[in-house]
């Protein structure tokens, strides 16, 4: 394959509302800091991909007017997924692998503050037969972390420590949403929100947008000092309907991740687009990522958690810290689809490993 | 590097109608999908991946649908991707199917676009949104309305070509088992007499509202070359090209836009074409109003500007025209709008693979499929042929 590399990440400051601007206003000054810091403007990009979903801005077709936000003129080569943008990625990068363009922009976007986000994601349930009952995503996924728990591999303070590592580690991430200080054993005071989920199981709701520029082999190395080059990802699914797929493992992260050759050399950072606590606990044994990989160094999705954005950023925020040299292989993954149902992983390397 | 050839070995398409409603969503998707697993000669394990495309996910009320449909389409433990660039998405799902193809990283994609319309009221969705933005029309043909009156007056084209195209579309339409509308009766008259609804554009010269699907199975070279052998003729991939321009720019010219120029000479360079009146052998085109075909003959580069609609009028587009366009009834037949743009697709890969029926041009070899979408800004085509690039 093509060498691709991440060559410049730029995001929002994630937030629970912002009233004072649409997708548009939103987008455009973070796709102008991911071209600058790749030393590029619009007419050095081949192709444009965005990721976002009509169910979160309210209308259909809503990806049409934010792509003006990117100044398409004259025509460009452009597409578009109802999808978190680490598919926009994946897309860009099938684009860049056949050797026409050299440089691709990916951006994606949502804001949830309008609606009632875990009543929206009801509606992306099967419409015959679950949809119907209204299950909001916070119980669906207390039902996984139910199961898992039942396992018996995995506590309630197991949960905590991870609430607790995730929005501590935030406090040093200036784009994130939600950041605190405490420790893990005082957590399970706390009343349960959905049993066996407690508040700080869960994620934040957060409005966001996250802007990538991706380039090949020599336009990558001469637009960063250290490109993060995707040597390997893919994605996998599973059935939808929670009652045919086992929840306490993710069967396609690890189908993923074998064929994006994680497990090809040291994975020494991960980020995990794990919503909740448990699913970052699921998605360790399925990465089979052990205590010496530095897991969520930004705070995750449990500190910002901007919908069709959060993944994207899980790429980006691996990419940034190869960029700086403070790591020389990490692992990037995304998720989609109640209980983890859809996986993508991603893994990036720098130069001098 | 080298791209990848890519085949069409496998076509498949739902019977559209106005609500079918004998199907759910996945009965939909799985009739069209095994219809071209059938025409290829495989079964769902011997597809790699699957790429779905449909327009805006408020049609059926089902938000990113592909995830429920990821056990109908056999998409389990396979990478399931989902497309969706407007009107024109049916096209560019097929696209970023061939390019996982081209790109090497799959050797059997099954690609798979629909619209389910009955579950919702398409027209509103066409609408602008109100309160985001004043409500100036009701349905896309508000929209496109004064585009084509701008075109008539810049072309002086006489008032009944439109009638000309519907007429044309119709009566192909039944030659086709799956379109949607088979109207029998229709006549240059009932459609000149049928109600205005955005003048310019009459009832009879507007595409209906359906349910339906297509999908098709994208093989490598190798895979290509087992379905000739095999008999089964594979259409192959010569060219493929998207382009997509603002919404709000005052440099757009929404009745001859840049952007659909600009995939047609990139798609044509691709595919060697330089004079596609004479090279191309038959052509579908996304033509929801009747007199998009002579604008789009224009924007193609089949007619000089101010001349396509002179083609219609000689019954050039006609059957047994020199360059037959939209032998399957078209977008004004049959418009699940998620599937149209694919449907455009499938239908000249079916006609230079010899397979379109009732409806074949005799001896195509080469065709254009060609989609659009948004305000006249998103573009997909390709270029199909029975020979091997």
């Amino acid at each position: 394959m093509r060498d691709i590399a991440v060559v410049s990440f730029a995001q929002s400051d994630h937030v629970r509302r912002v009233d004072d601007r649409n997708e548009v206003e939103m987008i455009m000054p973070v796709v102008a800091e991911a071209l600058s810091g790749a030393g590029m403007t619009m007419d050095d990009i081949g192709f444009t991909c965005s990721g976002s979903t009509d169910y979160l801005a309210g209308q259909a077709f809503s990806f049409v007017m934010t792509l003006d936000g990117v100044g398409p003129w004259p025509p460009i080569q452009e597409s578009h997924v109802e999808m978190d943008g680490a598919w926009a990625l994946y897309e860009a990068w099938v684009k860049l692998q056949l050797g026409e363009i050299d440089a691709a922009l990916v951006y994606c976007y949502a804001k949830s503050s309008p609606g009632d986000l875990p009543m929206v994601l009801t509606r992306q349930l099967d419409p015959y037969v679950v949809g119907p009952l209204w299950p909001d995503a916070v119980s669906l996924a207390a039902l996984q972390a139910r199961a898992l728990l039942d396992g018996g591999s995995v506590t309630e303070a197991d949960m905590a420590e991870v609430a607790a590592r995730s929005r501590s580690a935030a406090l040093d991430n200036p784009h994130a949403h939600l950041r605190w200080d405490r420790p893990a054993a005082l957590l399970l005071d706390e009343p349960y929100l959905v049993a066996p989920l407690r508040r700080h199981d869960c994620p934040p709701i957060s409005d966001g947008v996250a802007a990538m520029v991706l380039a090949g082999d020599d336009v990558a190395r001469a637009h960063a000092e250290r490109p993060a080059w995707i040597r390997g990802i893919d994605h996998r699914i599973e059935p939808m309907a929670l009652g045919v797929r086992d929840l306490t493992t993710s069967a396609s992260t690890r189908r993923a991740a074998d064929h994006a050759g994680a497990h090809d050399g040291t994975i020494e950072v991960a980020e995990l687009h794990a919503p909740f606590t448990h699913q970052e606990l699921i998605l360790r044994e399925a990465l089979d990522l052990d205590d010496s990989v530095v897991v969520n160094p930004s705070g995750g999705p449990l500190a910002a958690n901007p919908m069709m954005t959060a993944g994207l950023i899980r790429i980006g925020e691996v990419a940034t810290r190869i960029h700086g040299g403070q790591h020389a292989r990490g692992l990037a993954h995304a998720t989609s689809g109640p209980c983890l149902q859809q996986n993508l992983v991603c893994v990036l390397e720098g130069d001098d490993r | 590097m080298t791209k990848e050839r890519v085949a069409v070995v496998g076509v498949g398409q739902t019977h559209h109608q106005a609500t079918r409603g004998d199907v759910s969503m996945a009965g939909l998707v799985r009739e069209a999908a095994q219809r071209a697993l059938a025409d290829a000669a495989m079964t769902w394990s011997d597809i790699e991946a699957v790429v779905v495309g449909k327009a805006p996910d408020f049609f059926e009320g089902v938000m990113m649908p592909e995830l429920y449909l990821a056990d109908a389409l056999g998409a389990v433990g396979k990478p399931l991707f989902r497309v969706h660039t407007a009107g024109s998405v049916g096209g560019s799902t097929a696209l970023v199917a061939t390019q996982l193809v081209e790109a090497g990283i799959h050797e059997r994609v099954l690609t798979v676009a629909f619209e389910k319309q009955s579950e919702s009221e398409a027209m509103w969705a066409l609408s602008l949104p109100i309160p985001f933005q004043p409500p100036m029309h009701a349905g896309a043909g508000g929209y496109f309305a004064p585009h084509i009156r701008s075109y008539m007056r810049r072309a002086a084209a006489p008032d009944h070509i439109g009638i000309l195209v519907a007429l044309k579309d119709r009566g192909n339409a039944l030659a086709n088992p799956y379109a949607h509308l088979h109207d029998h009766e229709i006549t240059f008259d009932s459609i000149k007499e049928s109600l205005m609804l955005w003048d310019p554009i009459r009832y009879a010269e507007t595409c209906p509202s359906s349910d339906g699907a297509c999908a098709m199975v994208l093989g490598s070279e190798a895979v290509g070359d087992a379905a000739a052998a095999a008999g089964n003729a594979p259409a192959w991939v010569h060219g493929t090209a998207m382009r997509s321009e603002p919404t709000m720019s005052a440099d757009r010219d929404p009745v001859l836009p840049q952007g659909g120029r600009d995939c047609a000479l990139d798609v044509y360079r691709q595919a060697g074409i330089t004079d596609p009146r004479r090279q191309v052998d038959c052509v579908e085109m996304y033509v929801p109003f009747s007199w998009f075909e002579p604008m789009w003959l224009e924007n193609l580069g089949f007619a000089a500007p101010g001349d396509g609609w002179r083609m219609v009028e000689d019954g050039v587009t006609a059957m047994d025209g020199d360059l037959p366009v939209n032998m399957s009834g078209g977008v004004l037949c049959s418009n699940p709008i998620g599937a149209s743009g694919m449907l455009r697709f499938a239908e000249v890969a079916l006609q230079v693979r010899g397979k379109a029926g009732e409806h074949q041009v005799d001896g195509a070899r080469i065709g254009v499929g060609h989609a659009y979408g948004g305000g006249s800004q998103f573009f997909a085509m390709w270029v199909v042929g029975a020979a091997k690039p």
